[in-house]
């Protein structure tokens, strides 16, 4: 369990990125951070494991307050992938997959082996253990990142816009292969985008942010498109348009769902789901 | 017969062999030189160098210093310094001139590599619970070599041919021939010295251009690319 409580960050050239921040993210579920550039939302992720210092407020990690811990031993028990991968050019894929545990002193072989088995966890091919990050695609790059996340068995992941930088379709690909992950691993994932699609999809609790780290809505993706709290809310995740305004037409005794450009988007079962 | 032609000729002739300075002595002289004042340079440049570039403070003045130490006129400095020590201690005085001489070039590779990696790399590898200390030594040292190898390579020449002028206060090399050629009006004696230390500052950079391939990291772009151009790893590429 991650609490934030009355967390403040104003950088030295006087930004205001969060202001008053409270929230509580359960253990073994995924929470989205959504909002536009400028909410915070990336300074928020990283204080967690303090990568940004807060100015005010604290964060508790169950129960134990962040701040009181060394910053690096923390952040060697928490995983992190972010945009662009952030690998290390100069180190073979599985070199930046063990990075953390070699750090951490694990016997190289063990490393290694870890190392491997968690490229099969990630969907990588062993046959890429040696290549430098440069020679893999975009997704692959990604699929290395979130391996290294995991490599020391976090139980908090911290994601940063993870799949912002990669193609529509390995986006889809990623999307799905971490929904995945996730049932099997059950992690703590803090996971921030600007994508309210991508948040739906991957959160069991969404977390819409305003302009300065303020809550405009937090709840299920349920919850939330049932009730907007606000015409920002409604105007963010689309409620009132495109896929997501959808109406039902009787056609040949079936129930037919159709989307606010008049296009035919399903067809409705009762009482599925 | 011309100029160069007398001067090739001295260059095998008895009087060298013969000569109070042998050309092995010499050449041991200038190397000597040339190598400590490097050592030492790198020594004192190449911390300073990490320091600045991974902390991003103190640019502005070694951008100065450097700057400043580049424009200082060497053979006036290294008169300045054998007089102001005393000609018993010439060689310490030689030895400050080509330290200072060699740090700028050696000091702005050094920085200019550890600025030069990407912050984002340099982010991550904070982020996943690197110390500074592992961030600099594991990360930003090995992805600046290059441009560090460069700033020696460089300091390398300008040193390699400024201590030439250590044969003007008796501390012999290859600039001793030059020196004694000039009262003498022995031209054949003069342009062989030069001949000689243009030589030996070749070989020198063609060594140094060497090790420059040997550090570049493995991964980086320029590598990948000169792979993908390899028809064989395109395949397995492909089919990875």
């Amino acid at each position: 369990m991650i609490e934030f409580r009355s967390v403040s960050k104003q950088f030295p050239d006087g930004t205001k990125a969060v202001q008053g921040f409270d929230l509580t993210v359960p253990s073994h579920s995924t929470t989205v951070f959504v909002g536009s550039s400028g909410c915070g939302k990336t300074t928020l992720l990283r204080m967690v494991n303090r990568m940004v210092e807060p100015s005010a407020g604290q964060i508790l990690i169950d129960g134990e307050d962040v701040a009181k811990t060394d910053a690096v031993q923390l952040r060697r028990r928490i995983g992190y992938v972010m945009q662009n991968s952030g690998l290390l050019p100069h180190r073979s894929v599985l070199d930046n997959i063990t990075t953390v545990l070699r750090l951490n002193k694990t016997p190289k072989a063990e490393a290694r082996e870890r190392g491997l088995a968690l490229m099969d966890t990630v969907g990588l091919d062993r046959a890429l253990a040696k290549r430098y990050p440069s020679q893999l695609s975009g997704g692959q790059q990604q699929r290395v990142g979130v391996a290294r996340g995991l490599a020391v068995e976090p139980n908090i992941l911290l994601m940063d816009e993870p799949f912002g930088a990669v193609d529509p379709i390995v986006r889809t690909e990623l999307q799905q292969e971490l929904l995945r992950l996730q049932r099997d691993l059950g992690k703590t994932v803090v996971f921030v985008t600007h994508d309210i699609d991508e948040a739906f999809l991957l959160g069991d609790q969404i977390v819409i942010l305003k302009k300065g780290g303020v809550i405009a809505q937090q709840g299920s993706p349920e919850e939330i498109l049932a009730n907007p709290a606000d015409d920002f809310v409604a105007d963010f995740v689309g409620a009132n348009r495109g896929k997501r305004a959808l109406s039902l037409k009787q056609v040949d005794g079936r129930t037919i769902v159709i989307d606010a450009d008049g296009k035919a988007a399903g067809v409705l079962h009762e009482g599925a789901a | 017969m011309n100029l160069f032609a007398e001067a090739f000729a001295w260059l095998t002739s008895e009087e060298l062999a013969n000569s109070s300075l042998p050309l092995g002595e010499a050449f041991g002289q200038h190397l000597y030189f040339s190598f400590v004042t490097v050592l030492i340079a790198a020594l004192i440049a190449v911390p300073a160098g990490y320091l600045i570039g991974h902390t991003g403070k103190g640019r502005e003045i070694a951008v100065g210093i450097t700057g400043a130490a580049r424009a200082l006129p060497s053979f006036g400095l290294i008169l300045l310094l054998v007089l102001v020590l005393g000609v018993t201690r010439s060689e310490l005085g030689a030895f400050i001139a080509f330290v200072l001489l060699a740090i700028p070039s050696i000091l702005a590779g050094a920085y200019a590599g550890v600025e030069a990696v990407d912050r984002r790399t340099v982010d991550a590898a904070r982020a996943v619970g690197m110390t500074e200390w592992q961030i600099l030594v594991k990360v930003e040292a090995p992805l600046g070599l290059p441009l560090l190898v460069g700033g020696l390579r460089s300091a390398v020449l300008q040193v390699v041919a400024t201590v030439t002028l250590a044969g003007y206060v008796n501390l012999g090399g290859l600039g001793y021939y030059i020196i004694q050629g000039v009262p003498l009006g022995r031209f054949d004696q003069i342009l062989g010295g030069a001949v000689l230390v243009i030589a030996l500052a070749l070989v020198l950079d063609g060594l140094f251009g060497l090790l420059a391939r040997v550090v570049e990291p493995q991964g980086l772009a320029s590598r990948t690319q000169r792979r993908r151009a390899d028809p064989a790893t395109a395949e397995t590429t492909a089919s990875a």
